[in-house]
């Protein structure tokens, strides 16, 4: 398990000064680091894909946009990647929870968590999924992209980030 | 009033401000009226124009952020009502041209005729909100608005008018995005 909090000062220090998103339990530890720091400001969003409009538009005001959100709430914000972040070359980072990453999951989860990542293959969108052994590089990764104009995922897993309830 | 009145009255208004564009002809008509680096045209991304010009706004305190939406988006995002109430940035007025349809589909109804938009902005928490239904109004309105701390909604009621020979933004979406940035980026005070 990796600390909401080491996790949080990599992506402070990173450069990365604008937050939103919906909440999930297993992020919830991550949005509370957030939330409570004055210096990064949080924005609760009602619904992903207006989680995605408000990045967009901080990242056209020169911040680095940061997106927390469910995987239930991809299939929200496919209109808003495929029409505006991916023809736009408006990046975001999406830290995004897998639920429902095996069949034990609760039955709502079982199947977006079983397509979440050919939905991300289908719109030619690049994630990884991390561990404590790559997150440093991932999130690498995801910077590199996101200096092309492209949106990149961090997908999480259960019990990844410690809770923070 | 006209829709493309209403256009006329309020393009020429704008100077420095920035200006986030909801997509079908609200982007053709202000982009053949005026076209800005400051403007942004989301040709896409239906219901979003809100969110986006939230987010700008709530980044650059500095700069007056008008967002030039329609009812449809509106209706579509009303939750960004919501947050943009919660949010609160002083810089921000949202304009809607409410045209009461979804014009560039073939002028399919939308629920505003029924449901005063006005009024639910007022509720969400918005600081000014007004009404104008005649042109003449628009450019007081839009003034008045302009001078105080927001966040303000501008409803302004019109007909269906579009003249389907208006051009569509002929910047490809990245020319729109870098163009945008640079031009904000050089008025930052």
């Amino acid at each position: 398990m990796l600390t909401s909090k080491v996790f949080s000062e990599l992506l402070f220090s990173k450069g990365f000064n604008f937050f939103t998103g919906v909440p999930c339990s297993l992020l919830s530890g991550l949005i509370s680091i957030i939330d409570d720091d004055p210096k990064t400001p949080y924005y609760p969003a009602v619904r992903e894909d207006a989680a995605v409009g408000l990045c967009a538009g901080a990242y056209l005001a020169g911040k680095l946009p940061v997106l927390l959100m469910q995987n239930s709430g991809l299939g929200y914000c496919l209109n808003a990647f495929t029409s505006l972040n991916l023809i736009y070359k408006i990046p975001v980072l999406v830290i995004m929870s897998w639920r429902g990453e095996d069949s034990t999951d609760a039955p709502e989860h079982i199947i977006m968590g079983e397509i979440n990542q050919n939905l991300l293959n289908t719109c030619g969108m690049e994630y990884s999924v991390i561990s404590s052994d790559n997150y440093k590089a991932s999130l690498n990764t995801a910077i590199q992209q996101m200096e092309k104009g492209l949106p990149y995922t961090l997908m999480v897993g259960k019990g990844y980030f410690n809770e923070g309830h | 009033m006209k829709g493309t009145e209403a256009f006329e009255e309020i393009i020429p208004l704008l100077t420095d401000e920035i200006a986030i564009h909801a997509n079908g002809y609200i982007c053709r008509e202000s982009f053949n009226i005026k076209d800005r680096g400051e403007n942004f045209y989301m040709i896409g991304s239906m219901g979003l124009a809100s969110s986006i010009g939230l987010g700008v706004a709530v980044s650059r305190p500095d700069q007056k952020t008008i967002i030039i939406d329609g009812d449809g988006n509106v209706l579509m995002s009303m939750g960004t009502l919501a947050m943009i109430a919660a949010a609160a940035p002083k810089n921000l007025i949202h304009i809607v041209i409410d045209n009461e349809t979804y014009e560039s589909t073939g002028r399919q109804r939308s629920l505003s005729k029924l449901v005063s938009l006005e009024k639910v902005a007022q509720s969400a928490g918005y600081i000014h909100t007004k009404k104008v239904t005649n042109k003449s109004q628009i450019k007081g309105a839009f003034q008045e608005l302009i001078g105080k701390d927001g966040p303000s909604f501008l409803l302004i009621k019109v007909e269906p008018s579009f003249d389907k020979s208006t051009g569509r933004v002929h910047h490809t979406p990245e020319e729109i995005t870098f163009r945008f940035m640079k031009s904000i980026k050089k008025t930052k005070s």
